[in-house]
Order: C-alpha cells, then structure tokens, then sequence
C-alpha cells in the first residue's frame, strides 16, 4: 500500500491514541501494533492474566436466506465451504474456509448459527472479495456487512473473570458457543473463542458503544490493551494459521493440515459429500494423502527465523524441501518458533531441516502443534 | 568524544577506537529484542555495510558500520541477554569495538546536538 492512501479507522481508533499505542497500517486500516507495555509483555499478560484486542478491522456479515429458514442459508454457504453447516447447532460456531476451484482457500472464517440466520467472521484482506464471492454465489440469501459494530476479543485465562464483571451469566458458556448478551446495558453478541489459544471471547459491539465497552473491560486491573503484534506472536505459538502467510490460493486445506476442519457429512461416504469448490482435489487428498503439509518448525538455536526463509534438507543449502510461512520470537516458549510447508518425507516430528538465514544454514527441528497448551474451555 | 550516524548508532572515541552501539531512540522504535548477531572479531568493516543484526519479536532490522575498521571487540553480554539493548543501550550494551582505518573520518559525523535535532 502506498502512503497516499487513506487508512481507515475502527471505532477504537481514539482509545487507541488515548492509551499510546504505537499505530501501523494493517489491511487498510490504522491499527494498534502495540501499546507502551511492549509486544513481549503485552504477550505474556495474554498468557497469565488477560488482553483486549481491536479485531474490528475484521469483516462481520449476515446471511439471511430469503426463505427466513435457516437451513436454506446453511446449505448456500455449504456450496462455498467444505464444512458441516447444516448441521452446526443453534448458538455454537465452527471454523471453515472458502476454497476456489483448484481446492486452495480464499479466506479463513468463522461461523455461527444464530437460529435464522449465518452470523460469519472473516479477514479484513479478504473482506471485500468475500463479500463479493458470497453476494454473487449465496443464491436465494441476502449478504449483509455488518459496518456499524466493532469486534473486540478478549483473551486470557482472566477473560471470563473480567467479562463477568460486565455480564455474569458468561460462566455458563463453552468454546464455541455463542449468544447475545447485555454487557452494561449494551446489546452484544459474544463467543467463547479466539486467536491466541488461550480461554477467551470474541465480542460484537454496536459502534457507538465499542469504547465505552472497551474502557469498562479495560477498567479491571488485569486487563491490559493488546496490539497486533502480540496477536501474532500468540497465534504462532498456538498453532493458528494467519491467512496470506500460511494458507491462501497456493495451498488446499489437506496441505495446510487442516483436514480436522471437515465434518463427516462433507467427506466421502457422507450426506452431502462433496459439493464446494475444489472438492475432487481435496478429497482426493483425504483419501490418498498430499506431497507436502503445514507443520510446526522449532529453530534449534536462539535465532528466529522469519517467513519466506527456504528450508533445505542439507546444512549447505543444496536440497531445496519447501520454506517458512510464519517466524518470530516466542515470548512464552522463550525460543524462536515457525510454521512452514515440507514434503511429507521430512514432515515427522523431530525430522531436521536446515533454514536460510542470511546466508547461514540454521537446524531446525519439525515439531507438533501447538507450541503451547491451549486452555480452551470444552 | 561521543558521535552519532544518521542510522541511528553512537560511537564513543578513545585513540582511534570506537566503541558502537545503538541509540536509545533506536531500541525505543525496535521494541523488545530477542536476538542479537554481532560480527566476527577481525573482521573488517566498511562504512554503511552490514555489521550486526538485531531481531525483535516482529522483526529483524541490520545494524550499520558507521566507519570503515577492523572489530577488536564485541559485547558477548547482549548476545546472552538482548534485554540489556532495551534497558541500558547507550551504556552497558555496546555492540563491538572498530579500530578504525581512519580516525579522521569520524570528525565528518553528527555530535550530540546534531543527532538530538535529527530525531526531533
């Protein structure tokens, strides 16, 4: 993006300066990078206590069938994404992708059955092309961004302490679930879920209430504003793919090992198998597996190693096997941690690899994911 | 004599030997460091290459030679804890010691005052 254009702003944007953060543009948008804890503390808090993200750059849209059922909205979106969503009951929510012809994905998302209607979370890069994918090929729905509501995400094992403050009936909710909920009086819609692998909520908020909701979180001593950066360094260290680095057109879902995220009713032999796009190649891959997968990488010494870096099977760079698609620092694991794609030959964990960096050939170690435990809330 | 580079280094002068590091307003912009790379003692510098790397949670950023030298020493201390760049890195985390080539060619950089009204 060139500095001419006008970055947009979420409706945090004032608390944001209020609070000090240090601002960077972000998928069109001017967004938090970090506040003055710092990206190190700012994750570690996460970790122990609990973090309030701005995730209101993220496209929330409604699809209504125009029948009012459902069902009819659910078998739509079963036609763009290889997931059960007839099936996903009333109040709960389950991760999903677009996928292209070729069986890549276009987006990653959320979505959630709010009794008549498909409530779906998706990436502030992708927004306006999935809205696009969606109004064009939801047939018989109508498709509806949802623009005047922030989306705030509260993480931590402290989330449910400080979010009960606000509204004390959050205790009775599960990962996954999703309800609306009056907190201070605000109508909201909450879901026990995140990005960080940590216990948490995801919180939609009416625009013009978002700060005054942030501020009242914000108001418990444990809970610290969380920027981008540390939003990063938590999703790498939970395992969580960051569409555009791990997953995009080039990569189908099998590749990405991300096979957990297709119900029984969409796979061979199921109820309604098949039927999105890409579906001969992806399950295809189910059946006879892939030439490459999405795994977790440990560097063996202090060094991170960034995306993009190749990674080879020999310390002299000679057998070129695939590269990083996310590196940092892991503030909790204490050590440098990476994803990256490898050919299935070297894709066992504790099989070594060797990364470029800067000319160096540096061990690294395939490693099961997570990096950490998550403390999801079953 | 204490002299500043427009990338952001201090050197302090003592008979033609500069000690580097970075500026407090350097670490400042870079955030928490995590990792640092520092050059091979002997190694000769040239001015605006590449002398050291330092890695913050987000990302990694080179550290410039600021004069033409041969690196006598360097501070093994901030390679064991980079932390020690955030909180004292115009004292205790200097990164290496440059014999220089020239001593004369340090007179060509920016002094205090000069540097002060750079970041301003």
């Amino acid at each position: 993006m060139d500095d001419h254009t006008v970055l947009k702003t979420t409706p945090l944007h004032a608390l944001h300066l209020s609070l000090g953060a240090k601002m960077v543009p972000f998928a069109g948008y001017d967004m938090p990078v970090q506040y003055p804890l710092g990206v190190m503390k700012e994750h570690l808090h996460t970790r122990a206590s609990a973090g309030l993200f701005d995730v209101s750059h993220m496209g929330q849209v409604i699809v209504k069938a125009k029948s009012g059922a459902y069902a009819d909205a659910a078998l739509a979106l079963e036609k763009l994404v290889p997931v059960d969503i007839l099936g996903l009951k009333e109040g709960r929510q389950r991760y999903g992708f677009f996928t292209d012809a070729n069986g890549c994905i276009l987006d990653d998302l959320m979505i959630t059955n709010r009794g008549d209607h498909l409530l779906v979370v998706v990436n502030a890069a992708c927004k306006d092309a999935d809205l696009a994918h969606m109004k064009a090929n939801l047939e018989g729905c109508d498709v509806t961004l949802l623009d005047d509501c922030a989306l705030l995400a509260l993480q931590g094992p402290r989330a449910e302490e400080v979010l009960a403050e606000l509204w004390p009936d959050v205790t009775d909710m599960k990962f996954m679930d999703v309800c609306d909920a009056l907190l201070h009086d605000v109508p909201c819609i909450v879901s026990r879920s995140g990005y960080s692998g940590e216990d948490g909520f995801e919180i939609s908020v009416p625009a013009d209430k978002a700060e005054q909701v942030a501020r009242a979180l914000l108001e418990d001593p444990h809970c610290e504003a969380i920027g981008l950066g540390a939003r990063d360094s938590l999703r790498l260290e939970a395992g969580l793919c960051l569409y555009g680095n791990d997953i995009d057109t080039t990569t189908s879902p099998i590749e990405a090992s991300l096979e957990w995220a297709l119900q029984k009713a969409r796979k061979a032999g199921g109820d309604r198998e098949g039927g999105f796009p890409g579906a001969a190649r992806i399950l295809g891959e189910l059946a006879n597996g892939t030439t490459r997968r999405r795994v977790g990488l440990k560097p063996e010494g202090k060094a991170p190693v960034r995306s993009h870096a190749k990674l080879y099977a020999d310390a002299e760079g000679k057998s070129e096997l695939g590269e990083v698609t996310s590196g940092t620092f892991g503030p909790t694991v204490e050590g440098p941690v990476a994803m990256g794609y490898l050919p299935v030959s070297h894709a066992a964990a504790g099989t070594q690899v060797f990364a470029e960096v800067r000319g160096k050939y540096l061990p690294m170690t395939v490693a099961a994911l997570p990096f950490i435990t998550p403390t999801y809330k079953r | 004599m204490l002299k500043f580079t427009a990338e952001h280094e201090w050197l302090k002068l003592e008979d033609g030997i500069a000690t580097v590091g970075i500026t407090q307003h350097a670490a400042d912009q870079l955030g928490d460091l995590v990792f640092v790379e520092l050059p091979e003692i002997g190694a000769e510098l040239t001015k605006d290459g590449n002398a050291a790397t330092v890695e913050s949670v987000k990302a990694a950023s080179d550290v410039y030679a600021p004069l033409d030298g041969e690196v006598t020493e360097v501070n093994q201390a901030i390679v064991d804890d980079p932390s020690l760049v955030n909180s004292d890195p115009q004292g205790a985390a200097w990164f290496f010691k440059l014999k220089l080539k020239n001593a004369a060619d340090a007179d060509s950089l920016m002094d205090e005052a000069a540097y002060k009204d750079l970041i301003a």
